[in-house]
């Protein structure tokens, strides 16, 4: 299906990749020869097939522009993209759930609203724009981080860490909000449930109530919400990546899509809906650890 | 006349259900104006929506007048947000831009919430057709949304109505299921299996039992579309594949400032801005909208 409506959209565009990699001096016969090679010259229906007979073999094509197979040049970018969504969910998470507790256990004072407002303005802040805004303050005004650019992990681990904190916390910062709501609103409804009172009435720690009991039963919805937001997240990367030029997957694409480099395109599409879905696997696997319910019924 | 002092006559039952459905209208405006996030919300909201309509008269100056002895130069009395490569006001370009902005997001709202509503009630009404069309949006739904708004929008070339179409078919896939879900609950309530029982028409029974019980879900997620729209518009934008310059967006004008945060950070500060709060102001009144609507169905708002 995903791959279906990639070749829709690309049988949309307008535009004529052999101009582009022939240049401004290419005969009209040196195109021709171009659209041969890459087999442009055959029917849509015809490159489909051929597309999907190598799939089954499991090769993902030929880079039109980038001289070196579809697979090589995605897979060489995904650590990137994959190492800077786990960061910022990590993140995004703890802030998020530090922030939901606090407005459940403290529900309705002062500190229940202050989480809430933060959780609101970060799901408002448009996240490529406050990259921006953290690359002026930090990278140009005070210097502490680089304003972009990527350490690779196993150069130089504390250069890798200085290159990917920015990236990672803006796109935590505009996902802790929905995390920080779903864990109060989901906490509220453990709190007021009689076995909590139970676990006060008999002299059990605060804390351990709170995190253990409370929090442990709130876990399903703020799973599910965690599970939405790794979606969320792969495809916000394509566009921090690009704000803060990381050598990810997503600015392969977007670049791709830019240049209608096709095949770069077909397999990079390919490859996060299959994340997308391994995603969603784990998800469901996650529940059945939390929730004992879904365990017993399988 | 003795009959109508034990069964009054069937004129009088419909005034009385008018008169409730009046009352019901205005205590759920009352009780939706009374809502302190819906209120503060709408504020926000108005003041962007007068902003833009007034966009002629409040603009200081001309959205592409340029001023090559004022380039780059800092918030001052004259350019209250500085002004950029082109020595154009930037405050000028964010009044027009606001303009742009919200009518893409609008029109996005409403061909997603007219596409959504249609093909959301043909798959739970239509039963047949219920596979076919829900596979097709999950489908729809398998890539990152952003990535398939940029594929659609640089297929189709950047101008403003291209980023419209493929923003309604990046959003249209939830919303469907939404309504779709909504409907199909609605539909198994037994005033809907007693108007087919006294044989209303199909047409009747869609738009009078179930649409009319089944749409309160739609409206708020379509105030969550709106300002997700207004972001996607800006993310377009930026990558290049939006509403082309020189015509001022509020996406495009922080595209052009990112190539001058080193020398002058307020290009692309001030619109992100406008964009951030005019998002904070729809997230808001989706929250007060949904409280209201719905007291039960509080995800995310407030608590008990």
């Amino acid at each position: 299906m995903v791959t279906l409506a990639t070749f829709l959209i690309m049988w949309l565009v307008p535009g004529d990749i052999s101009a582009e990699i022939g240049g401004i001096d290419a005969t009209p016969e040196d195109l021709a020869a171009i659209r041969e090679r890459l087999g442009l010259d055959r029917p849509l229906w015809e490159r489909a097939m051929l597309w999907y007979g190598n799939l089954f073999r499991g090769d993902l094509g030929y880079s039109y522009l980038l001289n070196r197979s579809v697979a090589d040049a995605v897979l060489e970018r995904l650590p990137v993209t994959l190492s800077l969504a786990a960061l910022s969910l990590t993140m995004a998470t703890l802030l998020g759930m530090l922030l939901g507790v606090i407005a459940a256990v403290r529900h309705n004072t002062w500190a229940d609203q202050g989480a809430m407002v933060t959780a609101l303005i970060g799901l408002s802040i448009p996240d490529f724009w406050f990259g921006i805004v953290l690359i002026i303050l930090f990278g140009v005004h005070l210097g502490w981080f680089p304003t972009g650019g990527f350490v690779p992990l196993n150069e130089d681990f504390f250069g890798w860490a200085r290159s990917m904190a920015l990236p990672a916390f803006t796109l935590a910062i505009t996902q802790m909000g929905v995390i920080a709501r779903m864990t109060r609103s989901s906490m509220l409804d453990v709190l007021n449930q009689d076995y909590i009172r139970t676990a006060r009435a008999k002299g059990m720690r605060r804390h351990t109530v709170i995190f253990r009991h409370a929090l442990g039963n709130s876990m399903v919805p703020i799973v599910t919400v965690v599970g939405v937001i790794t979606g969320v997240l792969l495809s916000g990367a394509v566009v921090i990546e690009i704000v803060f030029s990381l050598p990810g997957a997503g600015r392969l694409i977007v670049g791709a899509i830019q240049r209608r480099d096709f095949p770069i395109i077909q397999g990079g599409l390919l490859i996060t809906a299959c994340i997308f879905v391994v995603v969603n696997i784990i998800v469901d696997i996650l529940y059945g650890l939390f929730d004992p319910r879904v365990r017993d019924d399988r | 006349m003795t009959d109508s002092v034990g069964f009054p006559d069937t004129g009088s039952i419909a005034a009385e259900i008018a008169r409730a459905r009046r009352r019901r209208r205005r205590e759920f405006v009352r009780r939706l104006l009374g809502h302190p996030s819906f209120l503060i919300g709408s504020v926000i909201l108005l003041l962007h929506v007068t902003i833009a309509v007034l966009a002629p008269v409040l603009a200081p100056h001309g959205p592409t007048e340029i001023n090559y002895r004022a380039i780059l130069s800092p918030p001052s009395a004259q350019n209250w947000f500085g002004t950029d490569a082109f020595g154009r006001d930037v405050a000028s370009r964010m009044i027009y831009g606001t303009r742009v902005s919200l009518r893409i997001a609008l029109i996005v709202v409403l061909a997603t919430g007219i596409l959504g509503t249609l093909l959301g009630t043909l798959a739970s009404y239509v039963r047949w057709l219920d596979g076919l069309i829900m596979r097709t949006l999950d489908g729809l739904m398998a890539f990152p949304g952003v990535l398939l708004a940029i594929a659609l929008a640089a297929a189709l070339g950047p101008s403003e109505m291209n980023a419209i179409i493929a923003l309604t078919v990046t959003f249209t896939p939830r919303t469907a299921r939404i309504v779709r879900a909504s409907v199909l609950v609605v539909q198994g309530m037994q005033y809907v299996e007693s108007a087919q029982a006294i044989g209303a028409g199909h047409g009747r029974i869609v738009f009078r039992y179930i649409l009319a019980n089944a749409l309160s879900p739609l409206i708020v997620q379509l105030t969550f579309v709106f300002a997700v729209s207004i972001i996607a518009e800006a993310i377009l934008s930026f990558v290049g594949v939006g509403p082309p310059p020189p015509a001022p967006s509020l996406g495009n004008i922080i595209a052009e400032g990112r190539s001058y945060v080193q020398e002058a950070w307020w290009i692309a500060v001030f619109p992100g801005l406008a964009i951030a709060i005019a998002v904070l102001g729809l997230n808001l009144m989706g929250d007060g909208l949904r409280d209201v609507i719905d007291p039960r169905q509080r995800p995310m708002g407030k608590g008990h």
